[in-house]
């Protein structure tokens, strides 16, 4: 068994910076790379994609990357896990096949395809048998929003990973698994851990969790004394070092900018965090009181004590619905009298819309530059402000209120206060909501299929 | 006023690092101390009522404290602040990132004394 294991995390979510999972690969001695694509709605923009091309439904910038990387995995035996498989994971794992072999790389590697998580089949019959999937926040039952639904997945955890791993799988791509899982996987396969070791899993877990979001733990929106943040233009995606009995570093690449040090392993640490002591996932419960954090060394942080309890008997499902329509449009006024403008401007074209009878769910508007973040909290802004954008969203299930709402805003510059512009984006876009739906599920109801195949 | 009983006004910012996010409608703020011996300060004074109290208007719902002694960390559930949250919120700040440094605008009162011997004075 190898003493050291190297996970290298190469993506924060689907978007982040292209080149960051190939510097990972280039930059130093690695073991896996984990890729973590899939935010809460990305599964329902991957579904709706899918519906206009069967061959789409997954994370597309995989296959460039995988290109670009391969040959190097397979000559410094680097693995990968990734969650780009989205809705079409076969569709994926085949793309991923004939780059292999367009690079010469046939029967060199197999590619682990790891399904199961895709629910939204069998709806019907699990509402029919009574599981209601009720909102996890809300507490309503699914059937409310039934014919809105665009996909269902549960999310599945590291097990399944572990068995491509096993079966001899160098590319593991998945559809809707958790994050910390594509971590946890290459651990409990490298040091063998047990199912009910619970200590080491959470450890695993919790490893997983500070390297997800990537280089957010190494210097990236770090709050904590963040003028002194080295060359951020060269950050330094974050690396797990691990060990059998559970403890581990996390480090950077030599020669790369950002900081791993303890402040900003901690700033991940509470990062999206709810209870502390509970930390739920598909192959633990891991309890964040219990993690220590020191130096080992410049840009090292060990990690150790973790502490863990048995998961729970349920499974945690991220199905995604419409739910209307919104819009947001924005105009920028200057000075003088900046914020006062924008705040006319705002009274007028709510009295527009009022007069043309258009009813909305939701109309919020905002001073950028006085109060948008921060809201009442910003105090009274300074009198003399030199520019204020005015943002006014709106949501409603009737599109075409929404639709016309976006006509009422370039008119403002015409027909309203003075100084005014940052309009040339022209009229702004109607987007369908596709809202979020957490909910549970009994663990027997999920069955992953593990397939390892050839290239 | 005796001495012993004197205060002093401090923003959190200069006790504290912090970062936010959100799951759903909830934000979650994790305060964390910028020195060990500040720890205790936050504990006493950032409780959820002042916290809810100082997020008026924004959190409209309860907000949750959760201790984290071994980080010299606090973390705060803000439930309905991010106006429905994920794709169906307008707000700018649709995720809770800047809830973070929202907190740190909060005043505190610590006693003089206190306040001389960790040098915030």
């Amino acid at each position: 068994m190898k003493q050291k294991i190297r996970i290298a995390a190469g993506q924060g979510f689907w978007g982040d910076l292209l080149d960051a999972p190939v510097r990972q690969v280039e930059g130093g001695p690695i073991d896996y790379l984990m890729l973590d694509y899939l935010a809460e709605v990305t599964m329902s923009i991957m579904q709706k994609q899918r519906s206009r091309d069967p061959n789409a439904g997954y994370a597309k910038d995989f296959i460039p990357l995988m290109k670009q990387i391969l040959p190097a995995c397979v000559e410094r035996n680097i693995r990968v896990t990734a969650n780009a498989g989205g809705v079409n994971v076969e569709g994926c794992a085949e793309a991923v096949r004939e780059v292999a072999r367009d690079l010469g790389l046939a029967g060199k590697l197999r590619i682990g395809v790891v399904t199961g998580d895709d629910i939204m089949p069998r709806l019907d019959e699990l509402l029919g048998r009574g599981i209601e999937l009720r909102n996890m926040d809300t507490e309503e039952p699914l059937a409310s929003v039934r014919d809105r639904i665009q996909s269902a997945n549960a999310y599945l955890g590291a097990w399944p990973m572990v068995e491509a791993l096993n079966g001899g799988a160098r590319i593991v791509i998945t559809g809707r698994a958790t994050d910390t899982g594509l971590t946890l996987a290459p651990l409990i396969h490298e040091f063998g851990w047990a199912a009910d070791d619970w200590n080491r899993l959470s450890a695993g877990t919790i490893a997983g969790h500070i390297i997800e979001c990537g280089a957010q733990c190494s210097g990236g929106n770090c709050q904590y004394e963040w003028r002194s943040v080295p060359n951020l233009a060269n950050v330094g995606f974050p690396i797990v070092e691990a060990s059998p009995d559970g403890t581990f570093v996390i480090t950077k690449h030599e020669g790369t900018g950002g900081w791993v040090i303890i402040p900003s392993i901690k700033e991940q640490l509470v990062y999206e965090m709810g209870d502390p002591r509970s930390y739920l996932t598909p192959d633990c419960v891991a309890d964040f009181t219990t993690v220590h954090l020191e130096y080992e060394g410049r840009d090292r942080v060990r990690i150790y004590g973790i502490k863990g309890r048995p998961a729970t008997e349920f499974l945690k499902v991220s199905i995604s619905y419409s739910a209307g329509y919104k819009a947001v449009g924005t105009l920028v006024y200057s000075w003088p009298d900046a914020y006062a403008k924008a705040q006319v401007a705002d009274k007028i074209l709510r009295a527009r819309l009022d007069r043309l009878g258009l009813k909305f769910d939701q109309v919020l508007t905002e001073f950028v530059g006085a109060n948008a973040t921060h809201g009442s909290l910003s105090g009274e802004p300074v009198s003399d402000l030199p520019e204020v954008q005015l943002r006014v969203g709106v949501r409603g299930d009737d599109r075409s209120a929404i639709e016309r709402f976006t006509k009422e805003i370039a008119p403002l510059v015409l027909t309203g206060p003075p100084g005014v512009t940052g309009f040339a984006g022209g009229r702004p876009k109607v987007e369908e909501i596709v809202a979020y739906w957490p909910a549970l599920i009994p663990k027997e109801e999920i069955k992953p299929k593990v397939q390892v195949i050839e290239t | 006023m005796p001495e012993a009983l004197r205060t002093m006004q401090i923003q959190l910012i200069h006790l504290a690092h912090a970062r936010s996010g959100d799951k759903g409608d909830t934000a979650n703020v994790g305060l964390i101390a910028l020195r060990d011996e500040f720890y205790p300060i936050l504990v006493r004074e950032v409780t959820a009522e002042r916290v809810k109290q100082h997020f008026k208007g924004i959190c409209k719902g309860n907000v949750e404290r959760f201790e984290l002694a071994n980080l010299g960390a606090l973390n705060f559930l803000l439930h309905e602040s991010l106006g429905g949250g994920g794709t169906l919120s307008l707000m700018t700040d649709a995720q809770g990132k800047t809830f973070s440094t929202a907190l740190l605008r909060m005043q505190i009162d610590i006693p003089d004394e206190e306040a001389r011997s960790l040098a915030l004075d």
